[in-house]
């Protein structure tokens, strides 16, 4: 091990997982705003949209990022939109996981009993009442647990940005590895760098787990 | 005519081809307390449903006269806040507190002021009895404490009309009877009711009339005194054999 090597490249490695985290949240977040829309529309059965979202979901699902980042990257500029390295790769994580977070969030959604949605609708409330005061919440704390998995799939698979030239924690190292000829300590370092983002939110993910599981809401 | 809260006239319900409800009439007068009894799949659950706009009718009209809601039942979505509505299985939404599953309609459907909300749901639970749960969740309440939530949850929409849906089914004796003594207060003071139950002591205690059905029928519709000592017709009066017959056993 090149102590010093490590010590010299240790910045890069900051700044490339600082840019992964920052947009695998992003392709996160976005991901989880596509599944509740895509849930929900399927949920309600909102006629035409419905059709629309299932082709997507079936798309996003059987298609790999990669894929679908080269189609975002260098097909969406022919079609005259041009976004950046960091959006692209954004809006790629997006439309992969938007479909994975969509079907977690549809189980959640089926497993609300009918009683809770009759009961609310003979208290008055409209639909969009019920499916934001009654429905939802529960629906989300059971596919809480499907959702962490889903964030850690998503963070890992940030590892193909580097197809799209961003400067992720992959691109650095390979980057790196292809300067130096420091394999080990580079693969090493990836390692570390991934683990260290993705350790927190398996905690986070089994804790969540845990509590759902065992306790509920009133513990 | 004027005097009925609530007109059923020759309403008929069908899953597919399965006839639920053939051809019911039903007037209910305002303050008029009427237990449905009969056997099961008879069609008293799904004709309480359909009174609260849970299913859809094919054919006839339910009607209601409530102060400003005059007309059919399905027109109207603001009549289901007039309808109150408290069902067999535990309902109460489970990520609720008891005080928020009780102030959740009256803030969100009714605009009312949440202060004042939250002071009538006190008051409530006091009169059930459940005055230091108004912080418990769901799942830390017995199936009794369940339902009286439950009621106190339909009650304070201030409906016209209260429907019992076998409230009791899945109690044992001493919660059902904790039920059935906020039901029978409620009589008491005149609030008007529909009332599925197959404890039929109580309904002879709670009903003005009975309405015994069968295989969507109503076959009779008499005095609780009339229907329990001598029953019109000989389906009525098997059906509370068997009753008499379980008493026996005891």
């Amino acid at each position: 091990m090149d102590f010093g090597y490590i010590e010299k490249v240790w910045p890069l490695y900051q700044k490339a997982a600082l840019l992964t985290v920052k947009i695998g949240l992003e392709g996160v977040f976005l991901a989880i705003l596509t599944g509740l829309f895509c849930a929900v529309v399927l949920y309600e059965k909102v006629p035409v949209i419905r059709h629309i979202v299932t082709v997507y979901i079936e798309t996003s699902r059987n298609t790999p990022l990669l894929v679908q980042l080269f189609f975002i990257y260098y097909g969406l500029p022919k079609a005259g939109i041009m976004l950046s390295p960091e959006t692209c790769g954004a809006a790629g994580l997006a439309f992969l996981g938007g479909s994975y977070m969509a079907e977690a969030f549809r189980s959640g959604l089926q497993g609300v009993d009918n009683i809770q949605k009759e009961s609310a609708y003979s208290l008055g409330l409209s639909k969009a009442q019920i499916m934001c005061y009654v429905v939802l919440l529960q629906a989300v704390s059971t596919s809480i647990p499907a959702f962490l998995a889903n964030i850690i799939f998503l963070l890992k698979e940030t590892s193909v940005f580097s197809a799209v030239s961003l400067m992720d924690l992959m691109f650095t190292a390979k980057d790196l590895i292809g300067l130096y000829y420091k394999t080990t300590e580079s693969l090493t370092l990836l390692v570390v760098f991934y683990l260290v983002i993705l350790l927190p939110v398996l905690v986070a993910g089994a804790i969540a787990e845990r509590r759902l599981r065992y306790a509920g809401f009133g513990a | 005519m004027a005097d009925y809260i609530l007109n059923i006239r020759h309403i008929v319900k069908k899953y597919k081809e399965h006839v639920v409800l053939d051809d019911l009439s039903l007037e209910v007068e305002e303050g008029g307390v009427i237990v449905i009894i009969g056997p099961s799949g008879c069609g008293k659950s799904t004709l309480l449903r359909c009174i609260n706009g849970l299913e859809k009718i094919q054919s006839g009209s339910i009607s209601t006269n409530i102060q400003g809601y005059t007309g059919n039942i399905m027109d109207m979505g603001v009549s289901r806040q007039k309808i109150g509505m408290v069902f067999q299985s535990y309902d109460l939404f489970p990520h609720m507190d008891v005080l928020g599953n009780i102030m959740l309609a009256p803030v969100k459907v009714q605009k009312r002021e949440k202060d004042k909300v939250k002071k009538e749901a006190l008051a409530l639970l006091e009169r059930v009895g459940l005055e230091n749960k108004a912080k418990s969740y769901p799942r830390q309440l017995s199936g009794g404490q369940k339902q009286r939530v439950a009621i106190v949850r339909a009650l304070i929409m201030h409906p016209e009309i209260m429907l019992f849906d076998e409230v009791t089914a899945a109690l044992d004796p001493e919660m059902t009877r904790e039920v059935l003594d906020v039901i029978l207060s409620l009589a008491n003071q005149g609030k008007t009711m529909l009332i599925v139950t197959h404890e039929m002591k109580f309904a002879r205690a709670v009903a003005d009339r009975i309405i015994f059905m069968d295989e969507g029928k109503i076959i009779e519709s008499n005095t609780p005194e009339k229907f329990f000592e001598n029953p019109e017709t000989d389906r009525a009066k098997k059906f509370l054999n068997v009753f008499s017959f379980d008493n026996k056993i005891s």
